[in-house]
């Protein structure tokens, strides 16, 4: 068997942190590599080599034994490299067909000739066995037929190496099961692909050889014969931990703070129940698609749950956001800088958003800015916001970390009970990391209650007294300190065994 | 902060570039604008010029304020002329005191509500306090319908507002049937053209002074104006209000998971910039001494939003400040002025005014784009 692509100490470093280092490994033509690994691993910054989207900082890559630079995607696609992500890159107002050609229609006195491309996706669709008309809208079919729509797309732009990332979060089991065959005939006509997932069973199903990437290297790689489930697992985490999380220095109470009881809402969670503690940590884990950020917008009356009941200090919680916040909670999103910050705003101005109310003096509520100056300057002091001038830089000119700061700081001006925590060390370095989690800590060692949710379950297994564990909307186990098992808790994730 | 702050001596780029992001750039451009242009166009210092200039000023700096408030949440107001023309109306016709016999005839309005001796409030105590207070109520209705549909339905400000525009200028046309309501009471024509303090400047021992020759320094539509900016630039820039405006405007999920009212709040503004126009309607209708169903017709709406944007406010929300639409409405002011003293037309007019909103538009990206620079 040749190689089709082959990486030679291939590197990529973000402001000198590395993302993928010397990474050195062959793709063997007409089979299929399972590429697994954490969040953060490299992963994407691979593919994104691979796709052209990012060039490598040292390094090369070699497409069937000759140097490979693609310097866009256009240059991958005339390759042969195709790729099926996870969130899909289709037109939803247009019709397969079109879908297909989008990147050359052929012409006829100018026009588009449809007959064309009709007839030509027509033959595609019936190489898939896909059974909808290329004149279809693909806003119309299900999240099944547009993977494999996508599919249709890398034939028909005839790809030899065909990438799928995480094609299957979205799916339902048949259309998963569907996929699955269209990848074996692929794979029969010879294709190359690289399967990317967190669903290790699939991958061990599905791939011949495995790659385990881990903080940017390749640690583990060999055929599927020799890598079973747990040595897949082992290989992904697999590090000393110490030192990177500060010890805690409270202990969380047995008194119930967030009391969270059989929320189903239809699609989104099944019979969530679970209860936050004061003083305590409650680490929230799951895979993408777990339901973990759709609790945590419930949670804060942002979105609907269609039953169940939420109780904060045993008051029931209703309303919408403003009603939650005067409850006594806070929420640190996921997306900082859609939901978290207003990034061309000043850093007071952020901080003192959430608790600009009580800054008002007199019937108009004029601001009180000399008070408001203060204490926001205490605010950066606290939370150790690296920045030169408070009152006049904007926070987008601030560091991932620092803006995490500010996000926790505007909400400590009102000083909740109840924090949630989404993701909060997304996109920050490892010191500004070990920063925030020491702000989560003081938190908790005030006596209040953290939901702090991550798909990083090392620092869950770092910071948190107790670890539930999500999976498709349900829960799927609630394990103690004491027991944390990272090869238990991913299973659970993976729904490998049951709770 | 920046390495320029912190040097002593600083170049002439740098200055140049502070001048540019200063407040009152769009003043010093004013200003320059006049010394130029003044040589050679001797009529534009004459204090009867600098009295029409003013005049000119403080309606559209009413509106301007208003529409502020709506830029600053990343809105639009398009439906502020048609709001002029229904509250000139409405006033009118309840404090007329006569109406024109031809028009008796006409319905809907004319020889119902306005009779031979005039609107229900003619000769009434305190009838202009009362049909100002009814063009205010007016105001606020639509300013809440405006605000209800985009804040509740989150329906696009311009698509309501267009919607508002054309229904209310329709409903006033038909109501009126295009006809003025005029014969207004001396206390309410009073406000637009009154004067609290007049100047002469002739000889002191002239018998008879012509009224011509007699300057207003401080009139009624002034104070009004400049109390409502003053009004204006406290609640946007120093209440908790204000910040929830501009709060809005920078990214209307952050404020609404931080707890901001984010309905209440754009609601609150498309009031306040209806009323805004109400006032203004008060000083026209006043100025006019009639109550038009024609005002804020046509390129209006293009002299507020090309005053606000010229001054520096943002069409993307949260980036305004009331001094900068003061600014702007006077350079807008003195734009048309002059252009008219040099005796062109008003498509003319028009079009060198549509070319300058174009470099406004122009000059707005370019400093944000030195601001991204210096805070990097």
């Amino acid at each position: 068997m040749t190689d089709i692509l082959t990486f030679d100490a291939l590197s990529k470093s973000w402001f000198s942190v590395p993302a993928v280092e010397g990474l050195t490994l062959s793709v063997r033509e007409g089979s299929v590599l399972g590429l697994i690994g954490q969040n953060g691993a490299g992963k994407s910054t691979l593919m994104n080599m691979i796709g052209g989207v990012v060039a490598p900082t040292s390094g090369q890559m070699l497409w069937r034994g000759s140097p490979y630079a693609p310097r866009g995607a256009a240059d991958a696609t005339r390759a042969g490299v195709a790729f099926i992500h996870q969130e899909l890159n289709l037109f939803t107002n247009l019709t397969v067909a079109e879908n297909l050609y989008i990147d050359g229609f052929p012409r006829r006195f100018g026009l588009i000739d449809h007959k064309a491309i009709t007839a030509r996706a027509q033959g595609i669709l019936k190489r898939l066995d896909l059974d909808v008309s290329p004149g279809t809208i693909v806003g119309q079919l299900s999240p099944g037929e547009r993977q494999l729509v996508e599919v249709a797309k890398a034939l028909h732009n005839d790809a030899s190496l065909i990438i799928l990332d995480e094609p299957t979060t979205s799916l339902t089991p048949r259309e998963t099961a569907r996929l699955f065959e269209v990848m074996g005939k692929l794979r029969a006509e010879g294709r190359t692909l690289i399967y990317i997932s967190h669903i290790l069973g699939d991958v061990a199903r599905l791939c011949d050889y495995i790659a385990v990437l881990r903080d940017g290297r390749l640690v583990d790689t060999g055929p599927v014969a020799d890598f079973a489930v747990p040595r897949m697992i082992r290989s992904m985490i697999g590090r000393d931990l110490a030192g990177m999380y500060p010890p805690r220095s409270g202990k969380p109470s047995d008194a119930a703070l967030l009391q969270v009881s059989r929320v189903s809402q239809p699609g989104v969670l099944e019979d969530v129940s679970l209860t936050v503690n004061r003083g305590e940590i409650l680490g929230l884990f799951g895979l993408m698609g777990s339901g973990r950020s759709e609790l945590a917008r419930i949670l804060f009356g942002l979105d609907p749950c269609a039953s169940g009941s939420l109780q904060l200090d045993a008051a029931t919680l209703r309303g919408g956001p403003r009603d939650r916040i005067a409850a006594g909670m806070a929420f640190v999103t996921e997306n900082r800088r859609e939901e978290g910050l207003m990034m061309d705003a000043t850093i007071e101005a952020n901080l003192s958003l959430v608790g600009i109310r009580s800054f008002g003096r007199g019937p108009l509520a004029l601001v009180d800015s000399a008070s408001l100056a203060r204490r926001s300057e205490v605010s950066r002091h606290d939370l150790g916001i690296k920045a030169g001038n408070i009152a006049m830089q904007p926070v987008k000119a601030l560091s991932g970390g620092n803006q995490q700061k500010v996000v926790i700081g505007k909400w400590l001006l009102k000083d909740p009970k109840l924090f949630i925590l989404d993701e909060p060390t997304r996109g920050v370095d490892i010191g500004a990391k070990y920063e925030i989690y020491s702000l989560a800590d003081q938190i908790a060692a005030a006596g209040n209650g953290i939901l702090f949710i991550s798909s990083e379950l090392d620092e869950l297994m770092g910071m948190a007294d107790r670890i539930v564990v999500m999976s498709r909307g349900e829960v799927m186990g609630d394990i103690a300190r004491p027991d944390f098992d990272s090869e238990r808790i991913l299973r659970m994730a993976f729904r490998e065994v049951a709770a | 902060m920046t390495e320029t702050e912190t040097s002593p001596r600083r170049g002439l780029g740098a200055r140049a570039a502070d001048l540019f992001l200063s407040d009152y750039f769009v003043l010093y451009m004013s200003l320059a604008y006049v010394a130029v242009l003044a040589p050679f166009l001797p009529v534009l210092l004459t204090p009867g010029n600098v009295v029409n200039v003013m005049s000119n000023m403080w309606p559209l700096l009413i509106v301007a304020i208003g529409q502020t408030f709506v830029l600053a949440i990343g809105g639009i107001d398009l439906s502020q002329g048609s709001t002029i023309a229904l509250t000139s109306v409405v006033g009118a016709m309840l404090i007329a005191v006569s109406a024109n016999p031809a028009n008796l005839d006409l319905a809907p309005i004319w020889g119902t509500i306005l009779t031979e001796n005039g609107g229900p409030l003619a000769g009434v105590p305190g009838n202009v306090a009362m049909g100002i207070a009814a063009m205010l109520v007016v105001a606020v209705l639509v300013g809440l319908i405006n605000g209800a549909a985009i804040a509740i339905f989150q329906m696009p400000p311009f698509m309501v507002t267009l919607v508002t525009l054309i229904t209310i200028s329709a409903f006033t046309i038909w109501m009126t049937q295009s006809e003025n309501v005029a014969n207004l009471p001396e206390g309410f024509i009073a406000l637009g053209k009154g004067d609290i303090v007049s100047v002469y400047f002739g000889a002191k021992d002239e018998s008879k002074i012509a009224r011509k020759v007699i300057y207003s320094a401080i009139t009624y539509p002034m104070v009004i104006a400049v109390s409502v900016a003053i009004i204006a630039h406290v609640l946007l820039s120093r209440t908790v209000f204000g910040r929830y405006v501009m709060a809005i405007g920078i990214n209307r999920k952050a404020a609404e998971i931080s707890g901001v009212p984010v309905r209440r709040v754009i609601i609150l503004v498309f009031v306040i910039s209806a009323v805004c126009a109400a006032l203004a309607s008060i000083l026209y209708s006043a100025r006019l001494e009639a109550g038009r169903p024609s005002l804020g017709e046509g390129n209006f709406l293009l002299d507020v939003i090309g005053a606000a944007v010229i001054g520096g406010t943002s069409l993307f929300g949260g980036k305004a400040k009331i001094i900068w639409t003061f600014f702007g409405v006077l350079f807008f002011v003195l734009l048309s002025n002059t252009l008219n003293l040099m005796n062109l037309s008003s498509f003319q007019v028009d079009m060198v005014k549509g070319g300058v909103i174009l470099a406004a538009a122009l000059m707005d990206v370019l400093r944000t784009r030195l601001m991204r620079e210096r805070t990097r």
